[in-house]
């Protein structure tokens, strides 16, 4: 560990000319986790920004080498905890992928409408935590009366508000709960009015708009280069989505667009993710009327054992590209496993965006680009 | 009619029997003090309070509801913690300067109270400089703060005190021109007056737009001075943790945090006092029926209710606003402000030559 | 490009490259000699792998091996590209200035594997502490402490 009296010599010398060098975390009200940011300044302008992880760390990855394939997806939950379902259900398709698992189509459809209502839940949560950040503290409340709605639903669900563990190879671990529909068309029907709040109260607020637009610039190329993708990647104007790339489950049953702009700025992430949340509710909507009935779990054998070789899969969740590698000597635990999580990816990119820009537009480009730390951490 | 001004004129006549001159000065002296010390605290009770309750409001939950009746000794409760909390000091702080900061910020507070007029002729000192007082005395603060944040030794609460003192130093500008067009119209620097002069008709109505424009600038730039959001960048949370208060806590944050509230108060008096009329009640023209029926109401309540309504107004500001960036916030002044400023203050200088105001 | 297109490809570029087709994707494996040259060729040559969406390393008890998952956002093909390193010494030439994302994920990779990225400008530990002992992912690391043997 840090030897205490070496932190503060770090730390509290000035750079050669003038440089204040400041810790930003692990605990800091912005960096919402245990983030640590050694931000060199010059003045109030930035002049080098250089993360320090691992306060989060628990090798999930090495951990799940000796968990089985049935109990390693729940892992997985505790990585992006704010898109839990989604990464279980990308486990989840290595393991049917590998074993050649039929899932009945009920539990792809309950798969997808709760990959969706999980993307607008950290969207939601996303856009209060990122309007705070700027400074304004009303937002959040909003953002968290619609989420509420959300988890509500999970917990009939699933019994779990945060880390819901809903998904076993081959389908669900139960069935639905009775009342699903009813309060999912409630969720939409209260969304679809509340949604012109956000707009009123932050897309349009002229300070806001000069806090983002403009500010954290990321161009495609760039973008490309440092592995972003989710929201970040497509506010430059890649296009990335999975689900539209390699469509898993029902997505290519489905009719949605994929949300691109160009400006690449923070006021362009903030727009992909609101629109995204509009488009995740048109999906549900396809979906929600149509579930099929019948059995909600496949049949499987009691032991798994993915056969000797490599599997990749990847899904959208709700900060990107979310890849599982597994490399199976044909036991019942992997041999290694690698988790792609799209907030490494997109946190490497801070450094570049921020160079050269003010104390209060890091916190523009860093709310924007939606850090979760134990994805980081992993 | 229930009127302030009875206590006092008794008060000093019975003083003024019973002891000589300098003794019936030194005690109301005393009295004062006291008195400005217990509207400290219950402002800085009532003040605090009411922020939490407009701000859970306006974000649409119920705020403190546990301590008494709709939660109105949470703020008593709060304070008896801060109270038993320790104070620390920093290892490496100048700890003189560190310990002085939050009572000279408090004492600009408590300076500022003095040419203050609470009710028809209520008032501790009505100077005859009242508003250059006023706009000397509250840029005052941000030495307070400045010292607060170098004594620290942190570099957080540097940034944040260099941010104050640009922002503060600035707005003091606008928020000068401001009143100086109410001057303008008056005529006098004199509080008692300017409340007088709106006799038949409170600035903001009489003086057209200018008054109007003034208004606003003012409010703009006192939110601002006072640090608050979206002017806030002297403690932006998200920013800078806590800003210049960052290493304070127990009873000295405390007088941090009353300040800001005080402070508050103390321009919204201002505001009142300059653009609403102060104690003066709400007069239209020639409806005799209806001023007389204002006049019934205490000059006092009038007075309180104007400036809880400008205080109303920043906390609105306060939950709604994101907040601005530090380049951003002194363009808005120097860019903007100002130069709307200085044209006021010329349209509102012919506007009183030529006589064009009611 | 089909599978036999790349083969040829790639053979003309690093002629002592192995292929493997039984995984989803086609995996090339070559030596850590020729990975940093035909990893240039890749992204700048005909095939514009612009975007390297995985790299990782696995421990197999002999030897370590880097896999580098590639992609592109133009065709949307991918392919792996897989180099065998001595476990003792590993050394492999960098790849973050071809692609930038590389800088953080070879940074894991050096602290969890040991592996050495020569030219890599800022190779140091990113999740563990600076004095932490050991490559927790090679299949011999023991913790008593902290690891549960299941």
């Amino acid at each position: 560990m840090y030897n205490q009296t070496e932190i503060i010599k770090d730390t509290s010398e000035l750079g050669a000319d003038g440089e204040l060098v400041i810790n930003m975390g692990p605990q800091h009200p912005a960096t919402h986790g245990v983030l640590h940011l050694v931000v060199t300044l010059n003045g109030e302008t930035i002049k080098k920004i250089e993360p320090h992880l691992g306060y989060i760390h628990r090798s999930i990855e090495k951990m799940c080498e000796s968990l089985t394939y049935r109990q390693f997806i729940y892992v997985t939950s505790r990585m992006d905890y704010l898109s839990s379902h989604i990464n279980n259900l990308g486990c989840a398709l290595l393991v049917e992928k590998g074993m050649q698992i039929e899932v009945p189509d009920r539990a792809k459809y309950v798969r997808v409408i709760l990959s969706e209502l999980t993307r607008i839940a950290s969207h939601e949560l996303w856009l209060g935590a990122m309007a705070m950040d700027l400074g304004a503290f009303t937002p959040f409340f909003y953002a968290f009366r619609e989420r509420e709605m959300i988890t509500d639903i999970m917990e009939d669900t699933c019994g779990a508000r945060l880390t819901m563990n809903y998904i076993v190879p081959g389908g669900l671990m139960y069935d639905l709960h009775p009342d699903f529909q009813k309060k999912v068309k409630a969720f939409i029907t209260q969304f679809k009015s509340k949604v012109t709040e956000y707009e009123d109260l932050v897309t349009n607020n002229v300070i806001f708009q000069s806090r983002t637009k403009g500010v954290g610039i990321l161009s495609a190329e760039d973008a490309i280069s440092y592995g972003c993708t989710g929201p970040v990647a497509r506010a430059s104007g890649v296009s990335c989505d999975i689900r539209k790339i390699y469509p898993y489950e029902v997505y290519d049953k489905v009719e949605f667009d994929e949300v691109l702009e160009t400006a690449g700025d923070s006021f362009a992430r903030y727009m992909v993710r609101v629109k995204e949340m509009n488009q995740s509710i048109r999906i549900i909507e396809q979906l929600i009327d149509n579930i099929p009935e019948g059995d909600f779990v496949g049949k499987t054998k009691n032991v798994l054992k993915l056969p000797k070789g490599e599997f990749y899969t990847r899904v959208e969740t709700a900060r990107g590209e979310f890849g599982v590698y597994v490399v199976s000597e044909g036991g019942t635990t992997p041999h290694r496993i690698k988790f792609r999580s799209p907030g490494f990816s997109n946190l490497s990119v801070l450094n570049h965006i921020s160079v050269g820009s003010k104390i209060g537009d890091l916190m523009a480009s860093m709310g924007t680009l939606d850090l979760v730390i134990p994805d980081i951490d992993r | 009619m229930f009127s302030l001004e009875g206590i006092t004129t008794n008060v000093q006549d019975w003083l003024l029997m019973k002891f000589n001159p300098t003794m019936a000065l030194a005690i109301e002296c005393v009295i004062v003090i006291l008195l400005s010390i217990s509207l400290f605290a219950i402002l800085g009770l009532v003040l605090v309070l009411m922020e939490r309750k407009v701000a859970a409001h306006i974000q649409i939950r119920l705020g403190p509801n546990r301590v008494g009746p709709g939660g109105m000794f949470q703020t008593v409760a709060d304070t008896l913690k801060l109270i038993m909390k320790e104070g620390l000091t920093p290892d490496k702080a100048d700890k003189f300067l560190f310990n002085l900061a939050p009572f000279v910020v408090m004492m600009v507070g408590m300076l500022l109270l003095a040419p203050i007029a609470f009710a028809k002729n209520f008032q501790i000192w009505d100077i005859n400089i009242g508003v250059l007082y006023i706009s000397s005395v509250s840029s005052l603060s941000v030495i307070g703060i400045l010292m607060a944040g170098w004594a620290s030794n942190n570099k957080y609460s540097l940034l944040g005190a260099m941010r104050s003192g640009a922002q503060i130093v600035s707005y003091e500008l606008s928020a000068g021109f401001a009143v100086l067009t109410i001057v303008v119209l008056t005529g006098s620097l004199q509080i008692s007056e300017i409340v007088n002069a709106q006799q038949n008709g409170w600035w903001i109505f009489k003086g057209h737009i200018p008054a109007v424009i003034a208004f606003v600038l003012y409010i703009i730039a006192v939110t601002a001075e006072t640090n608050r959001a979206p002017f806030d960048l002297a403690e932006a949370e998200s920013e800078l943790t806590a800003g210049f208060h960052t290493e304070y806590s127990g009873m000295r944050f405390a007088l941090f945090f009353l300040a800001e509230y005080i402070n508050i108060f103390i321009v919204c008096a201002i505001g009142a006092t300059l653009f609403f009329g102060g104690w003066m009640p709400l007069h239209i023209g020639n409806w005799e029926a209806f001023n007389h029926i204002m006049d019934y109401i205490p000059s006092s309540v009038w007075f309180m209710g104007k400036t809880f309504f400008l205080i109303f107004l920043i906390m609105w500001f306060r939950w709604t606003f994101p907040r601005l960036r530090v380049d951003q916030l002194l363009n808005l002044e120097w860019k903007y402000l100002l130069p709307i400023s200085l044209f006021n203050l010329l349209l509102v200088a012919v506007i009183a030559i030529l006589g064009w105001h009611f | 490009m089909t599978n036999e297109e790349i083969k040829e490809y790639i053979t003309t570029l690093a002629p002592a490259a192995t292929f493997d087709e039984t995984g989803e994707w086609l995996n090339i494996l070559v030596t850590a000699e020729e990975l940093k040259p035909l990893m240039l060729a890749l992204r700048n040559g005909k095939m514009q792998m612009n975007y390297l969406f995985c790299l990782t390393c696995v421990d197999f008890k002999t030897h370590l091996t880097m896999v580098y998952h590639l992609s592109a956002t133009t065709h949307r093909q991918s392919i792996v590209i897989k180099a065998n390193l001595n476990r003792e010494q590993p050394v492999v030439e960098t790849i973050c200035d071809i692609w930038r994302t590389a800088e953080f994920l070879e940074r894991e990779v050096f602290e969890m594997f040991g592996v050495h990225f020569s030219n890599h400008p800022d190779l140091r530990k990113l999740i563990l502490e600076d004095d932490f002992k050991g490559y927790p992912l090679r299949k011999d690391f023991e913790d008593p402490i902290n690891m549960i043997k299941l």
